[in-house]
């Protein structure tokens, strides 16, 4: 492996300057489950790794009233394990049960695979349908990004150089709220998404008719995919079989994927409408209350 | 025959042994599970250097120039090796015991030149004081190349206008050569009765075609080499092989020495399924070796293991089989074209041979194809070309069952080759279990049972494999304290140790517990093929079996001398010498050997006998999700002859391990290329071979007919479960959902295609 | 070239200091500088598993770990799985069932199963088989896997995790 320096500060403002004083060639290490491997590969040539597990400002994971804090290093197991998180933003422990097999997940963040910024990224799509914000650290301060808004390209963000992501705050779900994130893969486990859906979904008080909904796509464009317009036109309206079809529908018209050893055109089209129904489905169920009969990678 | 359920305390031989049959726990047991047992890339010598290799970024191109300067400048880097470097060896062919090759081919294949012939194509070795500063130097190799087009789909490679690979080779058919550089490396023909008669004849005809992916044998150990060229000219190569003295064979041959000057130390090995019988890495760890003075450790990363190894060949297959009102195949005729990789040698011969062996085919011809293309050079994979064959020659069958209305367990009970049955190829079939296979999974719950439930579906198909016998040899030694050392030189990838110590046991009647086996280096045995074939259990057990009966008649002339006897008054019976008037337990003479003279050591060798072959039959259930095309294995049943199962968990283990890699191969697994011939998915991540939440439990039926060649009975257990699984679960697609899959893997989005179009 | 870094850990219950690079990932470090080859190399990219190891008790892949991470760092690896006297019942329960062919990644496979039942001490089929789907075998079809660790699951809620004696 390439030769390079390794720091472990413990105060947020040390490993910004680090950041900053390194003129692009440091990389901040938060789980390495990817970044190790794209080190070995050469794929990208750091001096210097920041580790940034030692900053209390990324470890937070505080659910409350107000919303949910979650620091951008805290790893996948802990975010599932966490029982808030299970009940009330079910989408992003979806997410975390299946990115990489249990020892990917004893240390891979949500931060870190946001911050990857792949288009495949399986925690993405749940961090838009659940509207989380980025808190980013600077040089210059702190700013807030949506998620949405967070990937620019195949592996490109928004960070400026010498920026890090310090945690991503979630708005509390009101009212009869569920959420919901699955993909698409060839096996069951282990696989990068050939196509994934978030979806957040609001209901009123009967759980017959949406108030709100957000829909997200992973891995049929070069970034994941706000399908804002597919989400908001169900509004207002009944969640039944042909609200959940136009969604569907809907979703796939913004879906731009490309044909790789992953999937082709044809079947990624296909597969966003059909996972974005089963998504909708399983969303409204937990909104509801009712069983969702999801099961992991089937 | 004995069929006999899983669950069932079975194939005891109806009682008439002690111990094959019984379940020990494997002598090398304890080391592999508490991480003590010594791999390939565990291997650590004083002074060892580590080495890297640079691999061709193109899949097709003129090596124009190497310059190792910079590398060799690096401080820390001791010795670089190029194919400068390998002696020239001549358009020489040579015999690896299961399989021949062209010593060029092997050497260019080894280190790359004059031509890198795909991509990952090994051109040059660093050795160095570790493995970091050893890639450094691999980045600092200038390659100059000249780009030439690459050809990877086998069709097109056999075409006139495509880009030839390898300017010597010419289309061998059946022993004559043609005259012009080509990439059909070999064409085989085999013709029985009157084909057009036969057509002629059948109520029904089917003709399809068929398209098969590249795959890997998926072995977790990635390839592995460590040699020291000694001072006085002798190489010793520790490394984890199917074959040792094929290594030493190999090695000698490539950089240019006597045998008697190699040595080759098995490690344990993590997994082959015949991609570890080639060498890649042990002729250049011995060349970096002499360079640098110092012991070499090389070690493959898993993306060369992908790009540079295995693979087994993507297939173009044509099948076309006739079949008469009563249900009788009247004909059959076969075109088989197999992707060689960059240098000929793909398993055609034995997927020509195997296309229509589970059958009696009246009237056949096959026609099959050797083909260069700019992938890595083929090796055998479990059943090597049996596989492709049988996805294409069993759906046909059941495309014609169904046309016919016949069952599908009953067509193949109809026409199931048996004893005198005469292959298209032309051998006629001794003993053979074709038939019970197909009346077990007949008459298995899974087959009684019903399956219910949308898009849910069943199927099954059969599958052969020869099996060999080749050359084996073992000694044992009798210790005092009644135990027994058994030294033996098949390399265990999968419980041989266990095998043959309990086939040592029963024949000498004592524990399986009191046999201590061991796999030793190629100075302390004698020689042994590879353990591949399916044949160590059958042929290293036959020398374990003659070793033990050395054993017994050297027991008995020392008891006979003891009780001053004629030896022809001692019997041995169940493990107790028995004279004219008083007897001795094993242990008890055991005690007695060193006291009472030389040493008591027995010999076996086997090298005669020939396997019958080995048939198995698969059912299995699936559902297809009919909107995105993915299909879950429900439930899975093998039926396997396995002639007689000397230690049952690891037969089991084996039709298991065979049906999960055949699951693989149809459902996920395939290399991916660009138009420039680079492979998109060198990874575990994207080579998808099955994890646990894959598939279900796999149940087994160990049918038994023995096998007269051998004391026991043994069959070769290894490689007959991998042919069935694609065929079976294409089957079961059909069953299901109505859409009958040509082209494997049948991966959802090929599935999906098949239902949109047939939806449209 | 980056200056060696000390770092102290425990390893299998005993305090271990060591030197290392900081490229040197955790799995070079523990086989070629401490001498612990149980954990195999199988693909380098947290894929296969075998080089599962027990970081403060939760299976990482150390192949994707660097080794100055894991300063302060409890470590179990498959060396000190068993007792000095016998077995792990895992260990046990892979032999008993012959839950190994070619035994390169059983280490690997050992080690989350056992961190499986620290976890849950009665899991289904399915939770086995979700759970273990970070470890490749290629051999088995797992179908023997599985059922080790049912037993052992068995085993250890009859007799904890007192080791079993192997008579062999």
């Amino acid at each position: 492996m390439r030769d390079f320096e390794y720091e472990a500060p413990t105060a947020l403002a040390d490993a910004v300057e680090l950041l900053a004083g390194a003129n692009g060639s440091a990389k901040l290490l938060a789980g390495g489950t990817d970044l190790i491997d794209h080190v070995r590969t050469g794929r990208l040539e750091p001096d210097l790794l920041i580790d940034i597990k030692k900053l209390a400002e990324l470890n937070v994971l505080e659910a409350s009233d107000s919303g949910l804090r979650l620091g951008a290093a805290v790893p996948c197991y802990q975010i599932y394990g966490n029982e808030q998180i299970t009940s009330n933003y079910s989408a992003l422990a979806d997410s975390c049960q299946i990115i990489g097999g249990v020892q990917i997940q004893s240390r891979a963040s949500v931060g870190g695979n946001l911050c990857n910024s792949g288009p495949a990224a399986d925690s993405t799509p749940s961090l838009i349908a659940l509207g989380a914000v980025c808190v980013i650290a600077g040089p210059n301060g702190t700013r807030e990004v949506a998620a949405e808004d967070f990937c620019t390209a195949p592996r490109q963000n928004v960070l400026e150089a010498g920026e890090l992501l310090v945690e991503l705050k979630f708005p509390a779900p009101g009212g009869k709220s569920g959420s919901h994130y699955r993909r698409f893969i060839p096996r069951n486990e282990m696989d990068i998404a050939v196509v994934g859906v978030g979806a957040a979904v609001t209901l009123d008080d009967s759980g017959e008719n949406f108030v709100s909904a957000r829909i997200a796509l992973g891995a049929v464009g070069p970034t994941p995919i706000f399908a804002q317009a597919a989400g908001d036109a169900l509004a207002g309206q009944p969640a039944n079989d042909d609200s959940i079809a136009a969604a569907a529908a809907a979703a796939r018209e913004v879906a731009t994927p490309i044909d790789d050893m992953r999937g082709t055109v044809e079947f990624r089209n296909h597969a966003t409408a059909v996972l974005t129904e089963r998504v909708l489905k399983t969303a409204i169920a937990r909104a509801r209350g009712e069983a969702d009969g999801y099961t992991i990678g089937h | 025959m004995a069929t006999a359920d899983v669950d069932t305390a079975q194939t005891n031989g109806n009682g008439k042994y002690k111990v094959i049959g019984t379940r020990p726990i494997r002598h090398d047991g304890v080391d592999k599970v508490t991480g003590r047992a010594l791999y390939g890339a565990d291997v650590k010598l004083s002074g060892m250097l580590h080495a890297a290799m640079l691999r061709s970024p193109h899949a097709h191109a003129n090596i124009k120039s190497i310059d190792t300067s910079k590398a060799e400048a690096l401080p820390g880097v001791r010795a670089v090796v190029t194919n400068a470097d390998l002696p020239e060896v001549g358009d020489r062919i040579a015999e690896l015991g299961e399989g021949a090759v062209n010593l060029r081919h092997l050497s260019c294949n080894v280190l790359a030149g004059p031509k890198v012939l795909y991509k990952g194509h090994a051109i040059a070795a660093v050795a160095a004081e570790n493995i970091h500063i050893a890639k450094e130097a691999v980045g600092l190799i200038d390659v100059e190349y000249e780009l030439l087009p690459p050809v990877l789909d086998v069709r097109e490679a056999m075409e006139d206008s495509a880009p030839i690979l390898n300017d010597d080779v010419r289309t061998d058919t059946m022993g004559e050569l043609g005259n012009t550089p080509t990439n059909i490396a070999a064409h085989f023909r085999y013709e029985k009765g009157d084909i057009e008669k036969g057509f002629a004849e059948a109520k029904v005809v089917v003709e399809r075609e068929f398209d098969t992916a590249t795959v890997h044998q998926g072995y977790i150990e990635p390839h592995n080499a460590t040699a020291l060229w000694n001072k006085d000219g002798h190489i010793t190569v520790w490394t984890s092989t199917q074959g040792t003295f094929s290594v030493r064979q190999q090695v000698a041959e490539l950089v240019n020495v006597p045998l008697s000057k190699v040595k080759v130390i098995p490690m344990e090995i993590g997994g082959g399924f015949g991609g570890k019988i080639s060498v890649y890495l042990q002729p250049v760890a011995a060349l970096l070796s002499k360079k640098s003075g110092q012991a070499v450790k090389l070690i493959m990363d898993r993306s060369a293991v992908f790009e540079a190894t295995g693979p087994t060949p993507g297939s173009y297959i044509r099948v076309k089989m006739g079949v008469d009102a009563g249900g009788k195949i009247t004909a059959a005729e076969a075109y088989l074209a197999y992707e060689a990789g960059g240098y000929p040698g793909s398993p055609i011969n034995p997927g020509c041979m195997c296309i229509f062996a589970c059958y009696d085919v009246p009237n056949g011809k096959i026609d099959g194809f050797d083909v260069c293309v700019n992938k890595p050079r083929t090796n055998a994979y479990r059943a090597p070309g049996a596989t492709n064959a049988a996805f294409a020659a069993e759906t046909v069958i059941d495309e014609i069952c169904d046309e016919l209305g016949i069952c599908p367990v009953e067509f193949r009970l109809n026409n199931a080759s048996k004893e005198g049955t005469r292959r298209v190829d032309g051998v006629e079939y001794p003993v053979i279990g074709m038939a019970d296979t197909v009346e077990a999974i007949k008459s298995s719950a899974h087959w009684q049972s019903n399956l219910e439930g949308p898009n849910r579906g069943r199927g099954v198909a059969s599958g052969f494999w020869f099996n060999c016998g080749l050359k084996s040899a073992a000694t044992a030694t009798v210790n005092a304290d009644g135990s027994v050392s058994l030294i033996e030189g098949s390399t265990d990838i999968g419980g041989s140790r266990a095998s043959l110590a309990m086939q040592l046991a029963e024949t000498l009647g004592i524990a399986a517990e009191d046999v201590n086996p061991a796999v030793v280096d190629t100075d302390s045995v004698g020689y042994t093929d590879v353990t591949g074939g399916s044949r160590v259990t059958f042929a290293t057990g036959i020398a374990a079996y003659e070793a033990g009966m050395d054993i017994r008649r050297q027991m008995i002339a020392r008891a006979a001398e003891i009780w001053d006897v004629d030896a022809d008054q001692v019997r041995y019976e169940d493990g107790t010498i028995i004279g004219p008037e008083s007897s001795y337990t094993f242990k008890e003479l055991a005690e007695l050997v060193i006291k009472t003279g030389d040493p008591v050591t027995g010999r076996g060798a086997s090298s005669a006998a020939n396997q019958g072959g080995a048939f198995g039959t698969h059912c299995v259930d699936v559902e297809v999700d009919p909107d995105l095309g993915k299909v879950k294995i429900l439930r899975y049943t093998i039926a396997q002859d396995c002639g007689t199962a000397i230690h049952p968990s690891y037969v089991e283990g084996q039709m298991q391990g065979g049906a999960v890699q055949g699951i693989g191969w149809a459902l996920n697994e395939e290399y991916f290329y660009g138009d420039d011939g680079s492979m998109h998915n060198a990874s575990y991540l994207d080579y998808r071979i099955p994890t646990c939440y894959d598939v279900p439990m796999i149940e087994t039926i160990i049918v038994e007919v023995p096998d007269p060649e051998h004391p026991f009975g043994v069959r070769g257990v290894g490689e007959v479960p991998i042919v069935p699984p694609p065929a079976a679960i294409a089957n079961a697609i059909n069953n299901a959902i109505g859409v009958q899959m040509t082209e494997l893997p049948m991966s959802p989005p090929r599935v999906v295609h098949e239902i949109l179009k047939k939806n449209s | 070239m980056a200056k060696k870094r000390v770092v102290s850990t425990t390893i299998n219950g005993n305090q271990t200091e060591f030197l290392c690079e900081p490229r040197q990932t955790l799995l070079e470090v523990l086989r070629d500088t401490l001498n612990l080859t149980g954990a195999k190399e199988g693909c380098s990219n947290g894929n296969c598993g075998a080089c599962t190891v027990l970081v403060d008790g939760r299976p990482v892949d150390s192949c994707l770990v660097l080794a100055v991470e894991i300063e302060g760092a409890d470590l179990e690896t498959i060396e000190g799985v068993a007792c000095s006297e016998a077995l792990h019942p895992v260990q046990q329960c892979y032999l008993e069932n012959a839950a190994l062919q070619c035994g390169i990644c059983t280490p690997g496979f050992i080690m989350s199963t056992k961190a499986l039942l620290d976890e849950n001490s009665s899991p289904s089929e399915d939770d086995i088989r979700f759970y273990l789907a970070g470890n490749l075998c290629r051999c088995t079809g797992y179908d023997k896997i599985v059922r080790a660790v049912q037993d052992s699951a068995e085993l250890m809620a009859s007799n904890g995790i007192d080791g079993v004696q192997i008579d062999r």
